[in-house]
């Protein structure tokens, strides 16, 4: 609690949390909606903001409000589903090579720095081309999963790397721990900090990710996400018809999703960064 | 000679091998799938309503087969990859039959390559240069403000940014055209021209140098107040240099050599963030000629586009690695 006392006294991190708390309470209105997400025609369509709709109607006969509140959750969804997939990922392969060093690490690395250089997102369509059909929400976040644990694969190792070379590994292991329990007891806690930024950072590139795929039309496009909502937007002209409510919608709901997610991270990571630490201790005193 | 040998050989040998791993990658990652892009164009027809006779469908899958690459073993499949890879020859495009997709990418990739070039080697000069006067400069209140609104730029992703860009300037405020660059063929090299093509490439250019410099900005910015704290610094400024020569030549020189380092670990991204703005802004490259290959389901195209792309960002990070010497002397004389 001191920890989060602390961080809450950056400004960032409190804003970000705001931001992000306002867009999760977006995301839970969902299941209060008025309206199915998927059926077109609802309500009459391209109205601009009203009292009855407040964010106003779009060309396929939706609530543009209601859409978007499904369209944060789902976005989470997917993203969370990418970001924790890939963090398990990221941690076995970090915490091994880490750990083992040697051959394996090589491999595991060369690996890693393999899928760094190749343009990934291009591979990410290829496979997304051929999965078109059954690209729902869950599928969608296994395959930016399955792309997304490299850098942080590489960032986790460094940590390991420098704790294995500490004087309680050694104390550790003497005293006769299981590599097992060395791992779990000892390094779990020390890197959990690191993890959870990394978690963030993943999150916010899935997000990103997402929205690409959707405008190549790669996902289910009827179920509406940040990307597919966009999608539909420029379809149907929003920009050259003057649907400003439309097409803004997405757009300035993922600039405030990401521009949160960043500050929490960056807010985050700085606490984490002991150098950084003294300087706010020293600033203080 | 101990130059080529100890920094020459081992770049082409990287060289070769990011492009073998890298093809061998688009080979084999799709085929994880277990979809077959036969089947799945077979089926495209027919949902379009073609009723195909069971010898029809044989022969088609034949061809398909055969036009895709995918015939015999997986060995002799690979093989064959390889040498369309050498050949340079990806078969038909679907889109545009029977246009080869060699053709298509010869006519848009030289646009990809000025886009990419251009906006790369700006926003890392402009990023770098802003930022190392930022991070000297860092308790003045403009590089405080500076540094606030780079927080707001960092996380926004490549197509969002370009479509803020695109209503802000072709819709809003109609400076720039909305629909993109037309390119046709035969069209005379004159001002007209030179200008058109200005305009229509200032907004995916702008899009790209703001998203890339915020990068090089703000490492940059650590770096130099690192360096900043460094002896030589501080005894040169005690010494009596000038405070412009000391940011210029003392400070900036030395952290910029890193970040060299850095722009080759990131093209491949670079690259990527290069094909979605040029979706959004309908740029002619091969980002837009990607998109339209997405949307028709043409594999050999995207297969040829992922081939190339592998190639421009291995031979870019082979170019820099040997421009690098010429930039640090430490290497050249070593």
């Amino acid at each position: 609690m001191e920890a989060l006392r602390e961080l809450f006294r950056d400004y960032r991190f409190a804003v970000g949390f705001v931001i992000f708390l306002f867009l999760v309470v977006l995301a839970f209105l969902s299941f209060a909606s008025p309206y199915d997400p998927i059926r077109q025609l609802q309500v009459p369509r391209d109205r601009p903001p009203s009292r009855a709709h407040i964010l106003g109607t779009n060309s396929k006969g939706q609530d543009v409000f209601w859409e978007a509140t499904f369209s944060i959750r789902n976005s989470l969804i997917i993203a969370l589903i990418a970001g924790l997939v890939s963090r398990i990922v990221a941690i076995l392969v970090g915490f091994v090579a880490g750990y083992r060093g040697g051959t394996l690490d090589r491999i595991l690395m060369g690996l890693a720095d393999g899928l760094l250089v190749i343009p990934l997102f291009l591979i990410l369509v290829m496979v997304a081309m051929l999965l078109r059909g059954s690209m729902t929400l869950v599928n969608t976040g296994l395959l930016l999963a399955f792309f997304g644990w490299a850098w942080d694969a590489r960032t986790i190792r460094s940590q390991i790397l420098s704790l294995r070379e500490r004087e309680f590994t050694k104390t550790s292991v003497l005293s006769g721990n299981g590599t097992m329990s060395l791992v779990i007891r000892e390094y779990l806690p020390f890197t959990t900090p690191l993890i959870f930024s990394t978690l963030i950072n993943n999150i916010a590139w899935a997000i990103g990710m997402e929205i690409v795929l959707a405008i190549l039309g790669l996902v289910r496009l009827e179920i509406p996400t940040l990307g597919t909502t966009l999608q539909w937007a420029i379809t149907y002209q929003a920009m050259l018809l003057g649907h400003w409510w439309w097409i803004s919608t997405p757009v300035v709901l993922t600039i405030l999703l990401l521009v949160a997610l960043y500050w929490l991270s960056v807010s985050v990571s700085e606490y984490l960064d002991p150098r950084m630490r003294i300087q706010r201790i020293g600033a203080r005193s | 000679m101990r130059f080529v040998r100890d920094y020459l050989v081992p770049r082409l040998v990287q060289y070769v091998l990011v492009v073998f791993c890298g093809i061998t990658a688009v080979f084999f990652i799709p085929r994880l799938t277990g979809q077959d892009p036969v089947l799945e164009i077979i089926a495209q027809i027919q949902a379009q309503g073609a009723s195909l006779d069971p010898l029809a469908v044989r022969n088609l899958m034949e061809t398909l087969k055969e036009l895709y690459g995918l015939k015999g073993s997986l060995f002799e499949q690979y093989l064959t990859m390889w040498r369309r890879v050498f050949t340079f020859d990806f078969g038909p495009s679907f889109f545009q039959f029977p246009t080869p997709v060699a053709q298509l990418l010869r006519v848009y990739l030289p646009w990809t390559i000025g886009l990419f070039a251009t906006s790369t080697v700006l926003s890392w000069v402009l990023g770098n240069i802003i930022g190392g006067i930022a991070g000297y400069f860092s308790g003045k209140s403009w590089s405080k403000i500076l540094d606030a609104v780079i927080m707001v730029i960092r996380p926004i992703p490549h197509y969002i940014f370009g479509v803020v860009l695109l209503i802000l300037f072709a819709y809003v405020w109609p400076l720039f055209p909305a629909r993109g660059l037309s390119i046709g063929r035969g069209m005379a090299l004159n001002l007209e021209l030179v200008l058109a093509i200005l305009r229509g490439s200032f907004l995916p250019a702008l899009t790209l140098v703001i998203l890339g410099g915020v990068v090089w900005f703000q490492q940059m910015k650590l770096l130099v107040q690192n360096v900043k704290r460094e002896d030589f610094v501080e005894y040169a400024r005690v010494g009596g240099v000038k405070e412009r020569r000391v940011v210029f030549r003392y400070v900036l020189k030395n952290a910029m050599l890193p970040q060299v380092t850095q722009l080759a670990l990131a093209l491949g991204q670079v690259f990527s963030g290069v094909l979605i703005v040029e979706m959004v802004f309908s740029y002619p490259g091969m980002g837009l000629l990607l998109y339209r290959g997405v949307t028709r389901g043409d594999y050999n195209l995207v297969m040829g586009i992922t081939v190339l792309s592998i190639l421009t960002i291995a031979t870019a990070v082979l170019l820099l690695d040997l421009l690098y010497p010429l930039l640090d002397p430490r290497i050249r004389h070593r």
